[in-house]
């Protein structure tokens, strides 16, 4: 099949006079983890909310697997799988009793004990959805979103909350489903999730779309190395500028935070030199200088200077 | 390819659909205490402290107290379940996002509306059993007719879509608490003032202004129906009244999240 699993072109959704996604494109190719990251508020949520139909687009056009996600909704919804972030579940259900529900629904679901015991669900046994842990809730959700053996799986922050195990577990699964050949959209702001699970990553930022690409894409970009360079008191405002006219124009400098600043480009020697001797100049006492491979935090801040967790 | 994932979407045949969603439905209800209280609980009481004080407390129907009594309870059942429990399931669905949830399934709206009616029948079912055991057992005999029984149930099934309807209504439209509380007040003021248990004739003056209400509706067609084996027509239109105005207002307004 030659549709992509998501096309998007043109999108706008505006709540009030909030713009939450602005004309955005983006294509999610079949048999993919796709991640689209952003900050919270960047239009995630809201761009997967019109691809699993629960929004109409106000402009522009949604396909998700060649289908109209309003009009064509009867016949997309057993092809897609929806993971919520939070919630989708009776409070005084059991968790197997709800998996097993949302499996009648389809017409060949997973076998359900399989699912349970891949996702360690057994653990939450007579338990009311209430009174489950976060990472219990998460993984039940996970499990009704693929149950129904569905070709495109959203995932909405899957990991968000889980314990490292939960993770691990989490990512593991979606990684098989994408062996399996089912296609799988997640939004995150981990952007050590995005780093390992994802082939392709669409970073958003304000609803718009700002880079598009492999992790190694995004990370190779403009040199990919670093250097983080903390300090003990707080820099002047005017550090980050005066710091790149000393180190030339092939480097990038940026402020992480009061005490720390983020050079990218070569870091060789004679780099870490003059950054030494630009420390004396000032009058800055470094706490500590890490040479590092560049990552998709830091493009995220240097594409947006902002950090993406807060 | 045969993963263990490999796709095979598919939706479940819609009567399979509706059936898993009506099963899971009456055991939702059946496993919350407070919804049996009103449903079974409060019933049953009225039914027999009716019954045990009608002569200290002065009640004097025309006739017998359990004859009398019974129908309205019956149809007081049928409001607790078909109304107060399921605005208060629905509001709690829309809150926790079960509804989005379900939204998101192959279970199309249609469906999930004929489930939860499924579910409201099934637990109405038992209602009538254990109420209708407890009045058997008070003396209460009823007209058993084939018109008589046809009439009941036409009766129950329209007084559960009038209410089914106006529960909804509230669900779609108030927060999850407000739902909860409106929907008890209104059972309670039903049950004291909306001729559901006591004939129109207690209400004096101002029954004709009850009569109108679904309560009064519902109560007076079964007494009728099963104090005299007559199935009386104008309360039926008034349900279906009500049934009409409350589904037109849920569709318009329900909001699913």
């Amino acid at each position: 099949m030659t549709t992509p699993a998501v096309a998007i072109s043109g999108l706008v959704m505006r709540y009030g006079d909030r713009v939450a996604v602005d004309q955005l494109d983006l294509t999610v190719k079949r048999h993919t983890i796709t991640a689209v990251l952003g900050p919270n508020g960047a239009g995630k949520t809201t761009t997967l909310e019109t691809c699993e139909g629960f929004r109409a687009a106000q402009s522009g056009t949604v396909r998700v697997l060649g289908l109209d996600p309003r009009r064509q909704r009867r016949q997309l919804l057993p092809k897609i799988g929806v993971m919520l972030q939070s919630g989708g579940a009776w409070s005084g259900v059991r968790a197997v009793e709800m998996l097993s529900h949302v499996a009648s629904l389809h017409a060949h679901p997973l076998d359900v004990p399989m699912l349970v015991e891949r996702l360690g669900l057994e653990e939450c046994g007579r338990t009311p959805y209430r009174r489950l842990s976060g990472g219990q809730q998460q993984r039940l959700a996970l499990a009704l979103a693929i149950v129904g053996r569905p070709e495109l799986v959203f995932v909405d922050e899957p990991t968000a909350g889980m314990d490292p195990q939960g993770r691990r577990t989490t990512w593991a699964l979606l990684e098989e489903l994408r062996g399996d050949g089912v296609t799988t959209v997640l939004t995150t702001h981990y952007m050590d999730e995005a780093e390992r699970l994802a082939d392709h990553i669409h970073v958003i930022d304000h609803g718009r779309l700002i880079a598009s690409g492999t992790p190694l894409d995004l990370t190779r970009a403009s040199g990919g190395s670093t250097i983080r360079l903390v300090v003990t008191e707080p820099f002047p405002n005017d550090a980050p500028l005066s710091l790149q006219s000393v180190l030339g124009a092939d480097t990038e400098v940026a402020r992480l935070n009061e005490r720390s600043l983020l050079v990218t480009g070569p870091a060789d020697a004679s780099t870490l030199a003059k950054v030494s001797a630009w420390c004396e100049r000032n009058d800055v006492l470094p706490e500590s200088m890490t040479l590092g491979q560049r990552t998709l935090e830091d493009v995220f801040l240097q594409m947006t200077g902002r950090e993406l967790t807060p | 390819m045969t993963g263990t994932f490999t796709p095979r979407p598919g939706a479940a045949p819609l009567p399979q659909q509706i059936g898993a969603q009506a099963r899971m439905e009456t055991r939702l209800l059946l496993r919350n205490g407070e919804q049996l209280l009103i449903a079974v609980v409060i019933p049953l009481i009225v039914l027999v402290s009716g019954v045990l004080a009608a002569d200290k407390v002065g009640l004097d129907f025309a006739r017998s107290t359990v004859d009398t009594l019974t129908p309205g309870v019956l149809a007081l059942a049928v409001v607790s379940t078909s109304f107060t429990s399921l605005a208060i399931a629905t509001g709690f669905e829309r809150r926790y996002g079960v509804l989005k949830r379900l939204g998101a399934s192959p279970l199309p709206r249609g469906g999930l509306l004929a489930g939860k009616l499924g579910g409201l029948l099934v637990v109405e079912a038992m209602q009538v059993l254990v109420i209708g055991t407890a009045a058997l057992l008070l003396g209460w005999s009823p007209v058993v007719s084939v018109t008589s029984v046809l009439g009941a149930l036409c009766y129950a099934g329209a007084g559960t879509a009038a209410f089914a309807s106006l529960g909804l209504l509230l669900a779609g439209t108030l927060r999850a608490e407000a739902t909860l509380a409106a929907a008890n007040l209104v059972y309670l003021l039903l049950l004291a003032g909306g001729a559901v248990v006591f004939p129109l004739a207690s209400y004096g003056d101002f029954g004709g202004v009850v009569e109108w209400l679904p309560s009064a509706a519902l109560g007076t067609g079964l007494r009728s129906t099963l104090l005299d084996g007559v199935v009386p027509l104008t309360p039926l239109l008034v349900l279906a009244a009500w049934t009409g105005l409350g589904a037109f207002a849920t569709v318009r307004t329900f909001k699913w999240e």
